[in-house]
This record gives C-alpha cells, structure tokens and sequence, in this order.
C-alpha cells in the first residue's frame, strides 16, 4: 500500500489545476495524498490504496461508479470533456466531488506532481 | 442477508447499481470499511463483465455474519477458454465495451485478487456462472 504523508485538500488541488467544480462543492476539505491517471476504468479497479484523487479523460457514468466502490473523494475530468448531467447526478448522490479540466492528462499530472503528490502503488 | 439483482447486457447506464446497492447493505450491516471494499470490487468486476459480454444475468448476494457468498449466472456466448480469461490482459472485449474504459482483461484477475474463493465454469453458447466468497471473520 503507498503512503503519502504530503496531503493535499480537494479545493487547494483544484485551485492549483484551474479546474472547474461541478458538484459537492461542500466537501472540498476533504484530503488526498495519491493519484492514479487513466482512463482505463480495469486499470483503476485494481487500486489498493486510500485518499486517492483520479484524473481522467473518460467522461462516462462507469467514472463515477468506479469512483463509488473504491471510496475515490475526487475525480478529475481532463481534456475539457463534456459532462452529463447523470454523472453530477451520481456524484452528488454518492457525495463524489466532480471537476473539470481543459487541460491535457499530462499538463494536469504535472501540476500534481509538482505540489507534492505522488502515484498510487 | 439475501439480495437478488437483475443484470442487462449492454446496459452501461445500469451497470453499478447492483454493486452500489450491496455496498449500501454492508456499511449497514457495519462490515468493515476493507472487507466491504473488497466484496464490492469482485462484485462490479463480476456485474461489469455480464454488461460487457453476456445477454443478461442474475446477481445473488448472501451476507452472513462470517461471509459474503456472490453467485453471477449469466446467459451469454460463454467462456471458451477459461485459463485465457483469467490472465491478466487477456479480453474478448469489443470496441464499444473498452471506450467505456472496460475490457482491459483484468477483470477476473481482480475478482480472483480480492475474494477468498473463487469458482467459475462456463458452457459456450449457453452462459457462465462466477461464485466468489469474501470472508467477514
């Protein structure tokens, strides 16, 4: 399991990105500490790790759901990606913060990592 | 504890609630937050792979104090070769199943991963059936 003792809150992250909320716009207190980018939703599945913000080009439903069994607090919609409204729908159920980036996955993992964040195991 | 779900092929708007539903039953029944990660990972791959591959399928949730007992029976094209499916990376996927990020053939190896036994038979032409059983104490 990897640990990271660099926490971050949810709204200092996305305040670094630029990326706009969409939902649950109470809970950006919330803490992480480790990323995991794709957009490969197998891929995210097999995760082990806790405080977890996912970045991601995959604009669908299945984000929200895999989100939703692996306890994620945040997830990161890159490339400027349209959002439906069941996915705010979902996430604002499930209290899952959902925010949006025009950014590349790679210019948004770069800002992360510069401030101190690292990958999941 | 008893649940049973009905499970679409092809419905990707669907595909979750299964899971979520017995995610919900476990933080109430107030299993531990890493068994309950665990049963439910197995169960979404599980759910996932019928939306995925199968026609349609029945999921069957038993929660006892000591266990949760998953069985997915689906009717579908079944599993030709089994040892294939469970390596990490083998899929059968089509296109339209891994644009929705699935399809990476991890599936199996997760469930297999996460439980603490694991049955699966299939029957080509007529469907599948994957048990799995994650231990509560």
């Amino acid at each position: 399991m990897q640990v990271n003792d660099n926490r971050m809150r949810v709204g200092e992250v996305i305040e670094k990105i630029g990326a706009e909320v969409l939902c649950c716009m109470d809970s950006l207190d919330k803490e992480i500490s480790l990323v995991i980018a794709s957009d490969l939703m197998s891929e995210v599945l097999t995760v082990n790790d806790d405080n977890i913000l996912l970045v991601s080009g995959l604009s669908n439903l299945q984000l929200v759901r895999t989100a939703e069994m692996l306890d994620i607090p945040a997830v990161i919609i890159v490339r400027g990606k349209d959002v439906t409204n069941e996915m705010i729908e979902l996430a604002t159920k499930k209290g899952i913060i959902l925010a949006k980036s025009a950014d590349s996955m790679f210019t948004v993992c770069g800002i992360l990592h510069d401030a101190g964040l690292i990958s999941v195991s | 504890m008893e649940l049973r779900y009905e499970i679409e092929g092809g419905d990707f708007t669907a595909a979750g609630n299964c899971s979520s539903d017995v995610k919900m039953a476990l933080k109430k029944l107030g299993v531990r937050p890493e068994i309950i990660k665990k049963a439910i990972i197995s169960l979404y791959e599980a759910e996932v792979n019928i939306v995925a591959h199968a026609y349609k399928g029945i999921a069957l949730v038993d929660i006892t104090t000591d266990r949760i007992l998953c069985n997915l029976t689906d009717e579908g094209p079944g599993i030709e070769q089994i040892d294939l499916a469970m390596k990490p990376g083998w899929s059968t996927a089509s296109q339209r199943v891994r644009e929705m990020g699935f399809g990476a053939g991890m599936g199996l190896p997760n469930i297999l991963k996460n439980c603490d036994k694991f049955k699966i038979s299939s029957v080509v032409g007529v469907g599948t059936i994957v048990e799995f059983e994650v231990i509560i104490k």
